[in-house]
């Protein structure tokens, strides 16, 4: 009965290991990592809305 | 018994915190992605111009092409004929390198496609960007 102390928390830690491996896409970290590279290679540019919203929002922002 | 149920809890957490810690960020900082985004950095000087004239526009797939090739000047056409080759071998090389670096070179086409999406989003307003296989006017 006391293995299973052991057992259970190893199992879990395997599994979340598995996780980590991220065999699906990480999209918004790819989305973060894209707007880091824009940001630099378009330097002088003012920035942009930070996520792409399908909707654009109904009030502009006065500058 | 406490100690192990506490023991327990903390195993849980711990894992949890890898998972998040693992998802959080995509490994950009290698020196071939800083060398290509040097290299495109000092490009955008030029090609700049293109992009506000509408000779140059951003594609849907995350790359650049030459849109209306009336308005470049005979003279400079090679030139930026040029500059669009060199950039679309750069962003190419960009997306495969960023896939490589995080050990997934089959993320290739989803990195090209959510930094397509985001070119152009932050397209400057004037810029030509290709949406749904035509050509728009930001």
């Amino acid at each position: 009965m006391k293995k299973i102390w052991i057992a259970l928390p190893l199992t879990i830690f395997a599994l979340s290991a598995c996780v980590t491996i991220n065999i699906y896409f990480p999209a918004a970290a790819a989305e973060k990592a894209a707007d880091m590279i824009i940001d630099e290679v378009w330097k002088n540019q003012k920035p942009a809305q930070s996520i792409p919203n399908q909707t654009q929002p109904a009030v502009k922002e006065t500058k | 018994m406490n100690a192990l149920i506490r023991f327990f809890v903390a195993m849980v957490a711990m894992a949890a915190a890898l998972n998040v810690f693992a998802a959080a960020d995509l490994e950009v900082n290698t020196p071939g992605i800083n060398a290509i985004k040097q290299s495109m950095q000092v490009r955008h000087g030029q090609l700049a111009a293109h992009y506000s004239s509408g000779a140059v526009g951003l594609t849907a797939d995350g790359m650049v092409a030459l849109r209306d090739v009336g308005s470049v000047p005979m003279a400079q056409r090679q030139a930026v004929n040029a500059l669009v080759a060199a950039e679309n071998n750069d962003r190419s090389a960009l997306y495969a390198e960023i896939a490589n670096a995080n050990g997934h070179p089959e993320w290739q086409a989803e990195i090209r496609s959510t930094f397509a999406q985001r070119w152009i989003q932050r397209a400057q307003p004037g810029w030509w960007v290709q949406s749904g296989g035509a050509w728009k006017q930001k």
